[in-house]
């Protein structure tokens, strides 16, 4: 139909018509598209207008704070998930009409500044739909992250809040629930080749009316995941610490009225956007660039291209992320644009702004331009159950770039930080536990990546998550009463597993599992960076290893143990895998792993990994180079090779005059090995990718995008703006070609052995 | 007036050129890609990422696969220090990875006093898991953190 020929009245009837009719609301690019702060709304403007007293703002904030904290602390305490044990949730409260405002003092950024989304979905779809509508008491549900969110493990609860009969503001709470109902056990599915294997898809819904949870609807959701009794407790506990802490605002608005609570959460934002303004202002004008590469989809290696500009003008920031990898339309390694830009502002929150307040203000003067259909904008059917590897690229995509923008300024908002180490190294583990109970989750201690090294001093050993300030790694005599994992070995220092550098990346843990007593019980993982390193150095710095996924299959470590205790001499995973004391097949494979069955006693071992180092190798102090071989984190022949460091290996004195010799050594070294750059470039540089390598995303033009797959002879190029997403083949039907090419082989070579024999 | 750029680069704005912050060695312009007065060797990345497991045993040895991975090594050209360790696939395009308006960089600079030596931040994000932890070992939810 042709617009122009409509008279505005009946253009009008028509939109309206076509409003009141739309089939199907699902994700609303309006809403998902856009990260920035709303302009003022009606009420917000009429609150500031009434100048009102910084001071008392203060205090109203600092009452704010206190109260999420407070709602923050009954989650941790009162969650039955893992993740709320492990500080894995978060509370916050949001602007009338959805603006993100601030976030319990340690919660999960990226939860809440996902959870803006569905508020806004709500308020734009069910506010006015009679079917629906929205009234004091009433609480909202949602997990799909195509409505806003990291993932569909992570489940919130909505609740406006009401103030002499007018909707004042919206609260939340979040918690990674785990279990979903996904086809895979544990809620984060790498199997899932669309988003129908993803487990339950909560579009934003009403599930609480006058403060009660609606029995039908928690019993449909119950329905649809493996932890039934999870479902409901969780449901239960964020329900009411969201109302404990409308409690607490309400007594707010009762002290100090509706208008100072509005003008203190518009003020939030809108002095931390003119913060975050002005520190964009101070640094130099110009771009900087990295460029990650991510090695796997979980299923099978493909090595996925993230390209970062940043480019800062004034007061205006430009994240340019076109140039990326395309989608996999059967791959679950895909996020959304809204989620990965949630991913973005814990990052800058965390390595580069901490002291800044955990609102989304942070995020939205800062403007991101991407490739739709790409990896880190994907949309359509596509899964994106494990969005986690794009999103933690998101989160440490700023050090290096910001660090050559930041490392000039007179004043520094925090150290310098290599980036963290940025894979889900965990046990992702399901089936039927000793109690006879099914269930679904992943361990703690994926909260436990070694920090980057900073510019002062080394890097801290497994310190965080790469998404959040506070988790803890779990207890793993509690998680063995709840489930059959035994642990073999745990948080014992992956030993020269380092971002080396003048200062080296904090190192991560090893982790060796089991089970027992259970006849249903399995694992899966879902980590990147077994042929290409996660975490990278900063100025000079290397980065992380590769890290793989080690088993010993057909074995009983429990029969093993009975026959001799002293079979092990220390769960350490180079030792068994080299030594081989045990009997069973041995393997070392890519750290993604689909869901498997673990037979009693076998034995599953993976790492957490280091963060990347900072600085010239051959600046190390070499008193820290005997520290950490005192602390046993790195043999002698790193010590040499890497530091160049002579010294008296039994009691660890440097030798310091042959040690500079040996540095200086290195150094004449280095310029006979090296080549001038512009002589270097013209050999080293391809005009493609190399022909072998599984490749996606741009090479030498980021308006030009490679998917090349050598495993079906796949090569095509196409432009940035005109992106599709590819379906890769079954690894299973692949690994069968291979091996009927071979029995083929092999019954030609027969049949011609046999006809020889003949003759 | 010189700004500091990286741990081992400054801007001279004087002369518009970079320089090595360890042994005063003049690069080339700062309008340009620094790394084009660099030095450049393509480390195979198991030299650095030593294998762990028995190669006779195992493919995947904690080192990252070489036909997937090299690390450039850039050094000044005069004391060999370097400065960046870049991991790439084979034969991709080094990234041009600091490209400043050194026109703007001087205005910027005009009132500024000139910074000799890196400023220390303090360390917040630590600060912040720590605090964190602490809270969360305040907590009393069934298990210690002695």
């Amino acid at each position: 139909m042709n617009d122009a020929q409509l008279s505005k009245d009946d253009k009008a009837l028509l939109d309206k018509f076509l409003a009141d009719n739309r089939l199907f609301l699902g994700p609303d690019p309006e809403i998902m598209r856009n990260h920035g702060v709303q302009p003022r709304s009606a009420l917000e403007e009429r609150a500031l207008a009434t100048k009102l007293d910084p001071h008392q703002i203060n205090h109203v904030r600092g009452l704010i704070h206190a109260a999420l904290s407070e709602s923050f602390t009954m989650v941790n305490q009162m969650g039955a998930a893992p993740g709320a044990k492990w500080g894995d949730l978060v509370t916050a409260i949001f602007t009338a009409q959805g603006d993100l405002a601030m976030i319990a003092p340690h919660g999960i950024i990226t939860f809440a500044a996902c959870c803006f989304y569905p508020i806004r979905f709500i308020i734009k779809n069910w506010v006015d739909d009679p079917t629906v509508g929205v009234k004091e008491g009433d609480g909202f549900i949602h997990n799909d992250a195509r409505y806003g969110g990291v993932h569909n493990t992570d489940q919130s609860m909505m609740m406006p809040l009401y103030y002499k009969g007018q909707l004042v503001c919206w609260l939340s709470s979040t918690i990674h629930e785990g279990e979903n109902g996904a086809c895979e056990p544990g809620g984060l599915p790498a199997a899932a080749e669309s988003k129908y294997d993803e487990g339950i898809k909560m579009s934003p819904f009403k599930v609480v009316e006058n403060y009660q949870l609606k029995r039908d609807l928690v019993t449909f959701l119950q329905n649809s995941v493996r932890d039934p009794k999870l479902q409901l407790e969780d449901m239960k506990v964020k329900l009411h610490a969201v109302m404990r802490l409308g409690e607490r605002i309400t007594a707010i608005l009762d002290q100090f009225g509706e208008e100072l609570l509005t003008g203190t959460l518009r003020m939030h934002l809108e002095d931390t956007e003119a913060e975050v303004r002005r520190r964009i202002r101070e640094m130099p004008d110009g771009t900087t660039r990295v460029l990650q590469f991510m090695d796997s989809t979980l299923r099978e290696n493909a090595l996925q291209k993230i390209s970062c500009a940043i480019t800062v003008k004034g007061d205006r920031m430009i994240c340019d992320f076109r140039g990326s990898s395309p989608q996999f339309m059967n791959r679950s390694v895909n996020t959304n644009v809204a989620s990965f830009k949630a991913a973005l502002c814990t990052g800058l929150l965390q390595n580069i702004w901490p002291d800044l307040p955990h609102t989304m203000a942070v995020l939205s003067p800062i403007e991101i331009l991407t490739d739709r259909n790409s990896v880190i904008d994907a949309e359509g059917e596509m899964p994106q159950a494990m969005s986690l590897m794009p999103m933690f690229k998101a989160c440490v995509a700023w050090n290096v770039p910001m660090s050559k923008f930041n490392y000039s300024l007179p004043h520094r908002y925090t150290a310098i930080l290599a980036p963290q180490y940025d894979q889900a190294a965990t046990f992702i583990y399901g089936g039927l536990n000793q109690h006879g109970d099914v269930t679904g989750n992943f361990c703690g201690d994926i909260n436990g990546m070694g920090q980057g090294a900073r510019s002062h001093a080394d890097g801290e050993h497994s310190v965080s998550p790469v998404f959040g300030f506070m988790a803890d790694s779990g207890e793993h005599e509690i998680n063995e009463e709840d489930t059959p994992i035994i642990r073999l070995g745990a948080q014992r220092i992956a030993k020269d597993r380092i971002g080396f550098g003048k200062y080296r990346g904090g190192m991560g843990y090893e982790q060796i599992a089991t089970a027992r007593g259970s006849g249903m019980w399995g694992f899966m993982t879902g980590c990147e960076g077994s042929k290409f390193s996660s975490a990278q150095g900063l100025f000079g710095g290397y980065s992380c290893p590769s890290y793989q996924l080690c088993k010993i299959k057909g074995v009983n470590i429990f029969d093993e143990l009975k026959k001799n205790p002293r079979i092990v001499d220390v769960f350490d995973i180079v030792q068994l895998m080299n030594e081989q004391p045990l009997p069973g097949k041995y393997t070392s494979q890519d750290m993604g792993m689909t869901f498997e069955l673990c037979t009693e006693g076998e034995v599953y071992m993976i790492c957490q990994g280091a963060g990347g180092g900072y600085g010239d190798v051959l600046e190390r102090d070499p008193e820290l180079v005997m520290k950490d071989l005192r602390e046993d984190l790195m043999s002698h022949e790193n010590a040499v090779d890497i530091y160049k460091v002579v010294y008296d290996k039994e009691q660890l004195v440097v030798d310091v005059e042959a040690t500079a010799e040996l540095r200086s050594a290195e150094r004449r070294a280095r310029l006979a090995r090296s080549k001038p750059y512009d002589e270097f470039v013209a050999e080293w540089v391809t005009p493609e990718p190399p022909k072998h390598l599984t490749y996606f995303g741009s090479w030498n033009d980021n308006r030009e995008i490679w998917a090349q797959n050598p495993a079906i002879n796949m090569t095509v190029k196409m432009d940035a703006d005109k992106l599709q997403g590819f379906y890769m083949p079954n690894p299973k039907d692949l690994r069968i070609a291979e091996l009927e090419g071979e029995v083929g082989a092999l019954k030609s070579k027969l049949e011609a052995c046999v006809s020889a024999t003949k003759k | 007036m010189k700004v500091l750029v990286t741990e081992y680069l400054r801007i001279n704005l004087d002369t518009e050129k970079w320089e090595c912050r360890r042994c005063d060695h003049v690069l080339n312009s700062a309008r340009e890609n620094y790394k084009r007065s660099l030095r450049v060797y393509d480390r195979d990345p198991r030299e650095i990422h030593k294998p762990l497991l028995d190669t006779k045993l195992y493919s995947r040895t904690y080192s990252p696969d070489p036909t997937w991975c090299r690390i450039l090594e850039y050094y000044c050209p005069q004391c060999a220090t370097m400065f960046e360790a870049e991991y790439l696939p084979p034969g991709h395009p080094p990234v041009y990875d600091i490209e400043f308006d050194i026109d703007a960089l001087k205005l910027q600079w005009k009132d500024r006093t000139q910074v000799k030596e890196p400023v220390i931040g303090p360390d917040l994000a630590l600060e912040k898991v720590k605090m964190g932890r602490a809270i969360h070992a305040s907590h009393q939810h069934g298990h210690s953190h002695t």
